[in-house]
């Protein structure tokens, strides 16, 4: 038996995304139809969700092909690490800092980026940020949060 | 004449300095990002979403609807001059327009895609001063069962018309469906799905979920081969078409302006599937179809017109419904949130310099679409050589600034993230983003009707078969259902996304 890689894993996800909101709608007074608790539509829908997963896997069974690829391991790692260092560091550090922390770790995702020319890049970015967003919008986000003022 | 009032009003509110201002600003940021491989007007809007909050209503929303009509635009210069389509609803164009800019025609390719979009912007715009009052009438009378019944069909034509498998799109919208339902209860005041973090209580931050699958998840992709691109531009020598180009033009652009603007209204990216469809239309009627792939202008000037047209009019449903046809529009439903306007019929009678002043603007915008890419193609094309790993940080960086600014909340950082990781999976496994987002606008609004609905008729359930028009859109969301489900069209369907 050939399974569609494709097929299985998405229907995968289905099911245990289905799976745990329909175990925390159980958790949630259900109510009526006439009136309906706050855990009775997500219920309905986590059953449904259950149901395409299943059938998306049984659609699969027999087709050949659906073969997942490469993943960009590298740059998956630096680009997800980049807005939460933003978020890590917005508060204390303020703008400049999360900016050039977001530049400087997405420069790396990439397998062509030379160290000058990131930081060069980092550099750039950062003062181009601080005009637009600073000076230009003026948002209401510090340039240098506490951690950084002595 | 009402409707030259109304016009009137627009116009007068689209051309103050500052709107015409903000409209420019729009088209421009919509023709480079159309242009640019690897980031799409969903992610720009959706990252420029926060800052529009410091604009008034008016010139936010001005701005928006330039940048998404915009896209359209830049996407097509690409696609004639380089055979890249900046968007998907410029692949069909690359394959006339690129094998003319081969033969030495690039310039009246250009121009042909100019005046075509222009002509269908200007009658699409036309069409929803005509159409967006009377369809307001019928809107206001509208029950929490009506509603729900067209919510489920305009979810269900965006099955239709999403690419590939129905079942995974099917399985995307209750996705999207259920994370909108993250946050407070409204009837109860429960906290549902928010593992006792205050941030959810108002549920998922709108912003991060949309730049965490179109944004981030479209970097991750393009991360997975990068290879330069190789521009090579032949010189545009005559801009201007010939008499016989005119006349060659002239039917399929009625043709594509009209096909796109039915088809532009129906949810799920009706844009993208009218300039398919046009191309298909042109290439049955004409007596030459063998020219077709060759370098025919008609297959230029037919899916341009079609999907500027499109473009425009899936504008109607979200400004007299409040409904939205696409990922696009449900953005400018979260702007209208932030600026504390109601979409939905009201917003016709409560704000009219509003409503009128962004219909206006979009044909103000459509002029200057014209005159802002014939003269500057080159400009365009020379942004291409900039490699993409000078790009992505840019966009991250902005999409990080955008997500945080607008509950000044690290948490929605995060957030950012997982949907971001979770939108690259889902993308690698053949699941469409843009459904999962339509879900996720209307997850709250669908509860909200059905069990409105539910409680007005006591608890039974046919209220939504007795009711006449409730019942119509149903049968026609069943009717959609059932003819994506059929074999024969089921295999045309994969055909037609295929070609992409």
């Amino acid at each position: 038996m050939t399974l569609n890689q494709k097929d299985f894993f998405a229907g995968a996800i289905f099911i245990v995304l289905g799976l745990a909101f329909g175990a925390g709608a159980l958790g949630m007074e259900l109510g009526t139809a006439f009136r309906m608790g706050p855990g009775y539509f997500p219920l309905v829908l986590s059953a449904i969700l259950i149901a395409i997963g299943l059938a998306i896997i049984v659609q699969g069974i027999g087709r050949s092909g659906g073969t997942i690829g490469s993943v960009p391991w590298r740059g998956l790692a630096f680009i997800l690490a980049a807005p939460v260092a933003f978020g890590l560091a917005i508060r204390g550090f303020g703008l400049v800092p999360s900016v050039a922390a977001v530049a400087l770790l997405a420069g790396f995702a990439s397998q062509r980026m030379r160290v000058v020319t990131a930081l060069a890049l980092t550099i750039g970015l950062t003062l181009f940020c601080i005009l637009v967003f600073n000076v230009g919008l003026g948002l209401p986000i510090r340039l240098f949060g506490p951690w950084l003022s002595f | 004449m009402e409707l030259l009032a109304n016009l009137g009003l627009g116009l007068e509110t689209a051309l103050t300095p500052y709107n015409i201002l903000y409209c420019f600003i729009g088209v421009l940021l919509g023709t480079l990002i159309g242009v640019l491989p690897g980031i799409g007007p969903t992610a720009t809007i959706a990252m420029l979403l926060p800052i529009t909050f410091t604009l008034s209503p008016v010139s936010a929303l001005i701005m928006l609807a330039g940048i998404y009509y915009g896209a359209q635009y830049g996407g097509s210069t690409t696609a004639i001059l380089i055979n890249l389509p900046g968007e998907s609803s410029s692949a069909v164009t690359a394959i006339d327009g690129y094998k003319m800019a081969r033969q030495g025609r690039a310039g009246p390719a250009l121009a042909t895609a100019a005046i075509g979009s222009f002509f269908a912007g200007t009658v699409a715009t036309l069409l929803i001063a005509l159409f967006a009052p009377p369809l307001t009438e019928v809107a206001l009378r509208f029950g929490p069962a009506e509603y729900f019944s067209l919510m489920v069909l305009g979810l269900i034509s965006s099955v239709a018309l999403a690419h590939g498998s129905v079942l995974k799109a099917i399985g995307m919208i209750v996705l999207g469906l259920m994370l909108g339902l993250v946050g407070t209860d409204i009837y109860t005041g429960t906290p549902r799905f928010t593992f006792g973090r205050l941030e959810l209580a108002d549920g998922l931050n709108f912003v991060a979920v949309a730049v965490g699958v179109f944004g981030l998840a479209e970097i991750l992709r393009n991360l997975e081969n990068e290879k330069d691109r190789e521009v090579t531009v032949q010189r545009i020598t005559n801009l201007m078409p010939t008499r016989a180009d005119l006349k060659a033009i002239a039917q399929p652009i009625l043709r594509g302006t009209l096909l796109g603007s039915l088809l532009g209204i129906l949810p799920g990216g009706g844009h993208i599937l009218s300039s398919f469809a046009s191309y298909t239309v042109e290439k049955k009627l004409s007596k030459t179809p063998e020219r077709f792939g060759q370098g025919a202008i008609e297959g230029v000037a037919g899916p341009e017109s079609a999907n500027n047209a499109g473009a425009q009019t899936s504008f109607i449903p979200m400004l007299t419904l409040g409904i939205p046809a696409n990922p696009v529009m449900a953005l400018m439903i979260g702007a209208m949130i932030i600026q504390g306007i109601t979409p939905g019929p009201n917003v016709a009678t409560d704000e009219p310099a509003l409503f009128w002043g962004i219909i206006a603007s979009m044909w103000i915008g459509n002029l200057l679409l014209v005159l802002l890419n014939l003269p500057l193609v080159g400009l365009w094309v020379r942004l291409l050589t900039i490699p993409y790993y000078l790009l992505f940080p840019a966009i991250l960086a902005f999409s990080c600034i955008g997500v945080y600014s607008i509950n000044s909340n690290a948490f929605d950082l995060y957030a950012l993230t997982v949907f971001g990781l979770l939108g690259y999976v889902l993308v690698k496994l053949d699941c469409e983003p843009a459904p999962l987002l339509l879900g996720f606008v209307l997850g709250p609004m669908l509860e909200e009707h059905l069990r409105r609905a539910m409680i007005i008729s006591r608890g039974d359930a046919t209220v939504f078969l007795t009711r006449p028009i409730s019942l119509t859109l149903l049968v026609m969301a069943a009717i959609v259902l059932v003819i994506v489900f059929l074999p024969s069209i089921a295999k045309k369907r994969e055909e037609v996304f295929q070609e992409e």
